[in-house]
């Protein structure tokens, strides 16, 4: 069937070629291609300035940088890593994946699609442009506020929080769009007899991605126009001098940026189920229940934010409720634990790249979650908040947690996308360079944290000079391990490799294993039939 | 076997570890507690990392049994469960849930709930108050009650710049010393308040246990009873600008004679400088001390040379407003005039006037009409500042 549909395809299908293809394309497998390519541009600019960052802290003392430049580094590392690497991965499988995994013939406003893209670029552009401005002696570089942009430390910098600011409403409207166009999708757009709870669990995923994001990015929007308008206007929302308050800030930023965790987190845990199943040659274990638990996440997600800002000083039931439903979350997070695990139970596992990836990952971001569960202790708190312990700890949510977690997909999905398959020697290497350059950068982390070292600080006191050696090596091995992910990913595209069968892994469920590899232009000509 | 050669490496590689010498300082887990709070802390904290250590080893256990026997390429049939079916297996299933519950808010709970009420209870028997300021990037400490009320003084990094930018050998404190620390008698309950006159600033000792934020136009309060004489030393840790890595917490804990001693030096010094203001300086005195004050006080912002770095800080050098008339023909302050930016500050410009004395401020500003190539000639008597108060 489906070659005789590509070859009828490539007869009367006609789009344009070169630039023009991919500007005007409406196409989710161009689109999501897009958002995986950018994503991974942005992933080596993100890492290039982290590894800058590292650098610098090789050694007590300042080498290469100065201190307002090394505040512009970490902050747009982060602004960079979460908004344009991190979000566009999940959003570009989404596109990819979410009209296979369903049965739909594309996403169902393929317009707002091709918008969503676009608007990414410009994003990033101006993220980073007031680097190349201040060359030029204009303005005094990019955001050096972090990327959590608190007042009034945002009010007072210079115009690389400006462009920030129109960074976010740009990514943010990009992200919106995004969302409106997968639960439309997901609503409306599935196969006859895909009731909701056949609906594959990625699919499920991104559809709570989706309502958070809807629910969380207006408030950040909202607070930092807030800012932009206290910067430039004379308003004071931020300012007690003019009856604001510069807390109020954070609350906004936090109500947004706890969900934002699972904003990047649920895709992820969405696709994981696939891998574990296809690996282990067994069915996915406890669906409802990992799916009711992406609920009770999500829901949770939306009250728990103040369990960021613990230091500020809050009342005493405040605190005692933020750190009573922080550690709630650890619930249904356990279900998942298990879910995943009893998935791997007893079946008939395999080690090929994916597998690695994901098992690793749960090793991984299990560490992640656990200190996770410590810092909702307000009184530990106070020595953890903004040490290395946090730093540490969001990388294993979020590098491992996250990045990995995209690198299974990636390397589970590579031959369906491009038809090709990876050199598995390859992944393999980079499974392991990986997983061990990550630790040695982080795990000293924690315990520099631990003993004292604030977070952001781009010189330290001469105790913590080895730990933060070892971290930087690391961090180099780390950052130059993931060529070796460009590089497979790169020689699959340009159809090296062998060519990959329509299924390739042996357990591998759903729908998107039913079409050739690469899936036609158009996929599903015939409406699958869900049983 | 496996076990003693595990530690067997572990034991060299602390060696190796050990035989630097800095590392003897390191610590693996909180620096020595010398509050309640900061005891009370650690031993919550050691507590909820070895019941994680516990979960993670147990879960990393069945699933590595799992990535073992349940292979394919030893030939294991997989099932295909997707759920407990009997009543037994759900039971069983529930069990992990129920301990977490426990673990969760009993186990873990209430300790926790008992640290938070000690954390906050921060009026009850305090034996004396401090209210600490944050600024960018300096600490100001001012002594509210008892036998030091009335000391209010500035703490400022004191590791040279030579040290940093390693044209110099590092110092044993680099980057953890103050030119004035902070003194606290040892076994009294401080009440500390925070504020700030600029952006967010974290004052954290973590031999305290104590890390809170200082806001800007609120106050904040936390508190610590050191029980142990020594000096502790600490950072901010809120991002606050490009000094940030650079504005260290030091305090000296002494007895409580110790303290009543100090208390009456500081404050003889601090009688003695105001006393001096009212007296006639020559120029060469002001500028002597002026430029003191503006390496400790300015440079940072505005650099050494007076070339500031501009946008975000403007050059003194040249800077029509530094050689410009500070008083009109009555004699009154202009406004935005170099005296009164110095005085009440202006934006990110910090305002000096509760930060320096008169004398300090009389002398940086005849210092900076002075220098830099700047030319006024004119100079500023400390008196004429006092008249300002
Ligand atoms: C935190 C950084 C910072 C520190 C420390 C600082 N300044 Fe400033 N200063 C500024 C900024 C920023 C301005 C510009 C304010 C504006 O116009 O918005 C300024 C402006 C000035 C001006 C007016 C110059 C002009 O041409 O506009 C004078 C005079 C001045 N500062 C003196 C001092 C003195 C004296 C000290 C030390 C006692 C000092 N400053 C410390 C940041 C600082
Ligand atoms: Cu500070
Ligand atoms: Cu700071």
């Amino acid at each position: 069937m489906t070659t005789a549909a590509q070859a009828h395809e490539a007869h009367h299908d006609h789009h344009p070629t070169g630039i023009m293809r991919w500007l005007t394309t409406t196409n989710h497998k161009d689109i999501g291609t897009m958002y995986l390519v950018f994503a991974l541009i942005m992933f080596m600019v993100g890492g290039a300035m982290a590894l800058a960052v590292r650098a610098e802290l090789f050694q007590p003392g300042m080498q290469l940088m100065r201190p307002e430049f090394f505040n512009q580094l970490i902050g747009v590392h982060a602004l960079i890593m979460i908004f344009a690497a991190l979000m566009p991965a999940a959003t570009g499988f989404a596109n990819w994946l979410i009209p296979l995994q369903i049965g739909a013939p594309d996403m169902a406003l393929p317009r707002l699609n091709n918008w969503g893209f676009w608007l990414l670029p410009p994003a990033a552009i101006l993220l980073t442009l007031p680097f190349i401005l201040a060359l030029f002696g204009i303005g005094d570089g990019a955001i050096a506020t972090g990327w959590t942009f608190y007042a009034p430390l945002s009010v007072q910098e210079g115009i690389g929080v400006d462009f920030a600011i129109f960074a976010v409403h740009l990514l943010g409207i990009s992200s919106v769009m995004g969302s409106i166009n997968i639960i439309v999708t997901i609503f409306n757009m599935r196969a006859p007899g895909m009731t909701m709870m056949k609906l594959p669990l990625f699919a499920w995923g991104w559809l709570i991605t989706a309502f958070l994001l809807i629910a969380t990015i207006p408030v950040l929007a909202g607070a930092v126009t807030m800012l932009l308008t206290d910067r430039h206007f004379g308003t004071h929302f931020f300012n007690a001098a003019g009856g604001g308050d510069p807390i109020l800030f954070q609350h906004l930023f936090w109500f947004f940026g706890h969900p934002e965790v699972y904003i990047l987190l649920l895709p992820v845990w969405g696709f994981i189920p696939h891998i574990l199943s296809a690996f282990s040659r067994k069915p996915t274990y406890g669906y409802k229940a990992q799916v009711y638990s992406f609920w009770a996440i999500g829901i949770l997600s939306l009250v728990v934010w103040a369990h960021h800002v613990f230091t500020v000083g809050m009342p005493v039931p405040a605190l005692l409720y933020f750190m009573y439903s922080t550690m709630s979350i650890s619930l249904p997070l356990a279900v998942l634990f298990f879910c995943w695990i009893a998935t791997m139970w007893r079946g008939a596992m395999s080690f090929e790249t994916p597998m690695l990836f994901a098992t690793g990952w749960i090793i991984l971001f299990g560490i992640g979650g656990l200190t996770g569960l410590v810092l909702a202790d307000v009184a530990a708190d106070a020595q953890y908040h903004h040490s290395y312990f946090v730093v540490a700890h969001f990388h294993y949510t979020l590098f491992a947690g996250g990045m990995m977690g995209m690198m299974a997909g990636t390397y589970f999905w590579l031959p369906k996308m491009t038809g090709r398959m990876y050199s598995e020697k390859l992944g393999k290497l980079h499974f392991w360079l990986t997983a061990i350059a990550f630790n040695l950068t982080f795990m000293p982390q924690f315990f520099l944290g631990l003993a004292g070292m604030p977070r952001r600080i781009p010189d330290y006191a001469l105790q913590f000079a080895e730990f933060n050696m070892i971290s930087s090596i690391g961090a180099f091995i780390l950052g130059l391990s993931q060529l070796i992910f460009v590089y497979n990913i790169v020689s699959c595209i340009r159809g090296q490799g062998e060519k990959a069968a329509d299924k390739p892994w042996e357990g591998a469920e759903g729908l998107e294993w039913t079409l050739s590899s690469p899936p036609p232009y158009h996929s599903f000509t015939v409406q699958p039939v869900v049983k | 076997m496996a076990l003693k050669r595990f530690k067997a490496m572990g034991a060299a590689i602390a060696l190796a570890f050990w035989s630097k010498v800095a590392y003897a300082e390191f610590v693996w887990n909180f620096p020595k507690p010398v509050t309640p709070l900061a005891e009370d802390t650690l031993h919550v904290h050691n507590k909820f990392m070895l019941i994680c250590m516990v979960i993670f080893l147990v879960v990393l256990g069945i699933m590595i049994y799992s990535i073992i026997h349940h292979r394919k390429d030893k030939g294991y049939k997989p099932a295909n469960f997707t759920g407990p079916s009997t009543k037994a297996q759900v039971f069983w299933t529930l069990v992990p849930f129920a301990l977490l519950l426990y673990i969760d808010f009993i186990l873990m709970g209430i300790p926790a709930y008992h640290s938070v009420i000690t954390m906050e209870d921060t009026k009850n028997n305090a034996d004396m108050v401090i209210k600490v300021t944050g600024m960018q990037w300096r600490w100001q400490y001012e002594y509210m009650d008892g036998d030091a009320k009335g000391i209010k003084f500035v703490s400022n990094l004191k590791t040279p710049q030579e040290q940093i930018y390693n044209q110099a050998e590092k110092g044993p404190d680099y980057l953890l010393e103050v030119d004035n620390p902070v003194v606290l008698p040892v076994g009294k309950k401080v009440r500390i308040l925070l504020t700030s006159n600029d952006v967010i600033h974290t004052w954290w000792v973590p031999q305290f246990g104590v890390a809170r934020d200082a806001i800007p136009g609120f106050l904040r309060e936390t508190w610590a009873r050191i029980d142990e004489p020594g000096t502790y030393k600490g950072q901010c840790k809120e991002l606050c600008g490009k000094g940030h890595g650079f504005m260290p917490v030091v305090v000296n804990a002494v007895s409580e004679d110790e303290f009543k001693k100090w208390a009456e030096s500081k404050k003889a010094e601090l009688a003695a400088a105001s006393a001096v203001a009212e007296k006639e300086w020559s120029k060469e005195d002001l500028m002597a001390l002026g430029k003191e004050v503006y390496e400790k006080n300015c440079s940072v912002c505005h650099q050494v040379d007076g070339k500031g770095v501009p946008p975000a800080f403007p050059p003194l050098a040249g800077s029509k407003i530094v050689n410009g008339p500070n008083f009109d023909a009555e004699g009154k302050l202009i406004k935005d005039s170099h005296l009164d930016r110095v005085f009440n500050g202006f934006r990110v410009m910090p305002a000096w006037k509760g930060v320096l004395n008169d004398v300090e401020i009389a002398a940086v500003v005849t210092y900076e009409r002075n220098a830099f190539g700047n030319a006024m000639g004119d100079l500023l008597q400390p008196a004429q500042v006092k008249a300002l108060r």
